[in-house]
């Protein structure tokens, strides 16, 4: 027996099984994490049926199945064994709380009524009931389910037509003016600190107030045009009347989105599934995030993460080809290459205090003190912002591309070299045509690395420069266009702000799992496409054209 | 004698030469052998370790020389010296005197890139860049700032004919050189090299990487193209030297034992340790 498994031992099988079953391991807590996170968070969009449930104290509600499990009782038998139910209820309005757990033995009856009306609203969360009657400047003019169904269906559409125009004059045309109105009040600030003739000072300053006084004109003009719109759609109301008999009075427009959950067919509620999940992903959050989309946090991600390469790549490159080519190899170089190798260990929020103490404070601050002067006090630079953020997560991931740039460098074969430097280039003209293109594929691996480490780092920056809201993108149409010292959103941040940062962290969770699912998503996507374009490098450095 | 096409930036160069073979060589017409590589008392130092002692000899013009011995014997060493290639290794030190015609190599003064360009290399392992058939031959003169696409193609074309490439790779220039078979590759070197129209082509042992095919077409070029060049080979295979060079140099523990006509070396040897070792009594 022994020999027999000395044998075995000796035979190297054992090790095989050993390594091979911690490859398993590996690729199954991979798969666990993405169908774990991707389950809890695909299933949140699917527009379940509503019960309606008598309890034994003669109340009623009306809501989604969210949970169903055993009620521990330590000692009892397995056949009276308890199960209580978690309902969503929703209209947090009316009753305080959008969730209740309810014991099964208090529910009397359960039912599915037809009639039942899911409402994603604007405000205030979901709301839950039957629709009674639809007013039209205070005169009641449908009753009853379908007449009231119908007639908020002809309804609805168009206040939300209308809503789309307040949203537009306010965020775009209202936001332009306040943009235009801001510039000019810093020009007359310029002028008066800046200009030494106090007559020249008076005629632009009276140039830049009139300009004022037309955006001001123009302000009113919207305003007034706001007030039509929203008379306009503060015309239609209606009444719900919820489980249990409360009423709820509101507004048609402010609802997003009506339906009857119970009467839906697969393929409507598929549909509404999936319109759910592109609102997700392309529209403004709502109700302090938990609800609505997190397009500004996609794109403040992705955006970090490319102006983060951009500053990190070139950087580290160049510095490694120093160390790897230039520099004469000895105690010293060794030193730097072990420092470098060490800066890749620094815990993140040190890189989030220094870029906070070193780029937001020091140079965000002299920047506003040469350039942005008349907007003093208030920071335009010296504060949180895009730009300090990306170059602090450059900082945090240098170290990486440095590391992969120098191995790859040292892996251009010495042939090449010395075939370049024989036909009598010098040492940059064989850099330069020889082992850089060589050694771009291993840069590139660099920068996916990089990349993958960056998108995913969330402490540094809570410091320098991501917050729960901005009101505007980093990106947008007014020159010059890139506003890299904006505050951004950003979905590690999201993750954290939703989850426990939420008013409502019930109804917050599966937008954890969701935003979480779309991180990695993000992440996956970004570097897939970096590893296409190093492939394809690669194969042409072997075989195609270069 | 007068090449099919030169680069303009050589022109000086070529009609220098010119001159030059031709006032020395009706004045040293005794063995009617002008010297192209003059190399007096030059030792090579790595560190401390001494790898080079006193070595004299003269490179003739538009000869094949031929430098044999056992391994680690300083031939490949010295070879590197006529490029300046060892100064790409730490802590090198040459004295004594290498002169190309009358320009003194181990000028530390001396601009390297501008040797490297009169003085080509082929190496041991066949070391075509990543790139090209085209752009392989191409490097070269591209580096000596040729730009015009047509004189390109002209020198590309010339080059692979001369190292007995083109008929083998005009259909496919632009397909990438790795994709080459070895002797392939090594003639590509040769092309690559010769596309700067060097006075002198060093040769590190060429062919120790090839089968005896691609040897023998590679033995056969050199026999071409010593028409035009003068060359330097290294080699580890005696029949070989006997086969492609004039003069051969026997070398042994760094120091140069006999240097002569190829056919009186290898048949009627003056010192005792060449004919040990071509008769193959040790190495």
């Amino acid at each position: 027996m022994s020999t027999f498994f000395n044998k075995f031992w000796k035979s190297g099988d054992p090790f095989v099984w050993m390594t091979g079953g911690a490859l398993a391991f590996s690729l199954i807590m991979i798969i666990a994490l993405i169908v774990i996170v991707g389950a809890n968070a695909l299933g949140f969009f699917w527009p379940d049926r509503l019960v309606q449930a008598k309890l034994k104290d003669g109340s009623e509600i009306l809501g989604q199945v969210i949970e169903h499990q055993e009620i521990p009782t330590p000692g009892a038998k397995t056949e009276i064994v308890k199960h209580r139910t978690e309902f969503q209820v929703a209209n947090r309005d009316l009753y305080g709380a959008d969730f209740r757990w309810i014991n099964d033995e208090d529910i009397v009856a359960r039912s599915f009524p037809a009639e039942a009306l899911f409402f994603e609203r604007w405000e205030w969360g979901h709301l839950f009931g039957f629709l009674t009657t639809v007013t039209q400047d205070e005169k009641v003019i449908a009753e009853g389910f379908a007449q009231a169904w119908e007639k908020f269906q002809e309804i609805h559409p168009r206040t939300q037509e209308t809503l789309d125009r307040i949203h537009g004059i306010e965020r775009k045309e209202i936001g332009d003016i306040n943009y235009d109105l801001e510039q000019t009040r810093l020009a007359i600030k310029r002028i008066q600190t800046q200009e030494r003739d106090p007559a020249q000072v008076a005629k632009q300053v009276a140039a830049l107030e009139q300009d004022i006084a037309a955006l001001q004109r123009r302000y009113e003009e919207k305003t007034k045009e706001l007030k039509a719109l929203y008379d306009e759609n503060a015309r239609y109301r209606m009444t719900v009347q919820a489980a249990g008999g409360a009423k709820k009075e509101l507004p048609v427009a402010a609802v997003v989105r009506a339906f009857l959950p119970n009467q839906l067919s697969w393929w409507e509620r598929f549909k509404l599934y999936v319109t759910r999940v592109i609102e997700f992903v392309w529209d403004e959050p709502r109700e302090s995030n938990t609800e609505g989309g997190v397009f500004p946090a996609i794109f403040g991600t992705v955006m970090m993460v490319l102006i983060m390469s951009i500053m990190v790549v070139p950087f580290g490159v160049i510095a490694a080809l120093y160390l790897r080519e230039y520099a004469k190899q000895g105690p010293l170089v060794r030193a730097v290459r072990i420092a470098v190798n060490n800066l890749a260990g620094v815990p993140s929020i040190v890189f989030g205090v220094f870029g906070l103490g070193f780029f937001i404070y020091l140079l965000g601050g002299s920047i506003d003190r040469l350039f942005y002067a008349e907007a003093l006090p208030a920071p335009t630079y010296g504060t949180g912002g895009i730009l300090w953020a990306s170059l602090t997560l450059a900082l945090l991931t240098v170290p990486v591309v440095i590391v992969a740039t120098e191995e790859s460098l040292s892996s251009i074969p010495r042939e090449w070299r010395e075939g370049s430097l024989a036909l009598g280039a010098t040492k940059w003209e064989t850099i330069r045509k020889i082992v850089l293109p060589g050694a771009l594929p291993g840069i590139l691996t660099g920068m996916i690395l990089a990349m993958a480490r960056g998108a995913g780092e969330v402490a540094p920056l809570m410091i320098t420069g991501v917050v729960k809201l901005a009101p505007t993108l980093p990106l947008d149409a007014h020159a010059p266009f890139f506003h890299l010292e904006r505050k951004f959103m950003h979905l590690g941040f999201h993750i954290y702000d939703v989850g426990f940062q939420s008013p409502n962290v019930e109804a917050a969770k599966p937008m954890v799992f969701m935003t979480t699912l779309l991180l990695i998503g993000i992440i996956l996507l970004l570097n897939l496409t970096a590893i296409v374009v190093r492939n394809r490098l690669r194969s042409r450095l072997r075989f195609g054209t270069f | 004698m007068d090449k099919e096409h030169s680069l303009p930036t050589h022109s000086v160069s070529v009609s220098h030469r010119a001159d030059h073979s031709n006032g020395k060589d009706s004045a040293a017409d005794g063995d009617a052998r002008a010297t192209e590589v003059q190399i007096r008392q030059v030792s090579l130092f790595y560190g401390s370790k001494q790898a080079l002692f006193d070595i004299d000899m003269d490179i003739g013009r538009r000869e094949v020389t031929a430098f044999i011995g056992p391994s680690g014997c300083g031939k490949s060493t010295l070879l590197r010296c006529l490029n300046r290639l060892n100064d790409l290794v730490d802590g090198v030190r040459v004295t004594g005197s290498i002169r190309l015609n009358e320009q003194e190599l181990l000028d530390p003064t001396l601009d390297v890139t501008e040797l490297r360009k009169q003085v080509g290399m082929v190496f041991q392992k066949p070391n075509p860049f990543p790139k090209t058939i085209y752009e392989n031959v191409a490097y070269g003169p591209r580096i000596l700032g040729m730009k015009q696409k047509a004189r390109l193609d002209e020198i590309v074309e010339q080059s692979l004919r001369n190292a007995a490439l083109w008929e083998e790779v005009k259909d496919r220039l632009h397909d990438n050189a790795l994709a080459l078979s070895g002797g392939q590759h090594q003639r590509l070197c040769i092309a690559r090299t010769i596309a700067v129209e060097p006075k002198v082509v060093l040769m590190d042992e060429p062919c120790s990487a090839l089968d005896p095919i691609a040897t023998t077409k590679i033995e056969e070029l050199i026999h071409e193209l010593k028409q035009q060049y003068t060359i330097v080979i290294v080699t580890h295979n005696m029949q070989q030297a006997a086969r492609v060079s004039d003069h051969t140099a026997f070398m042994y523990l760094g120091r140069l034992i006999e240097f002569g006509k190829t056919d009186k070396l290898f048949t009627t040897p003056e010192k005792q340790e060449t004919e040990d070792y071509i008769t193959g009594r040790f190495g």
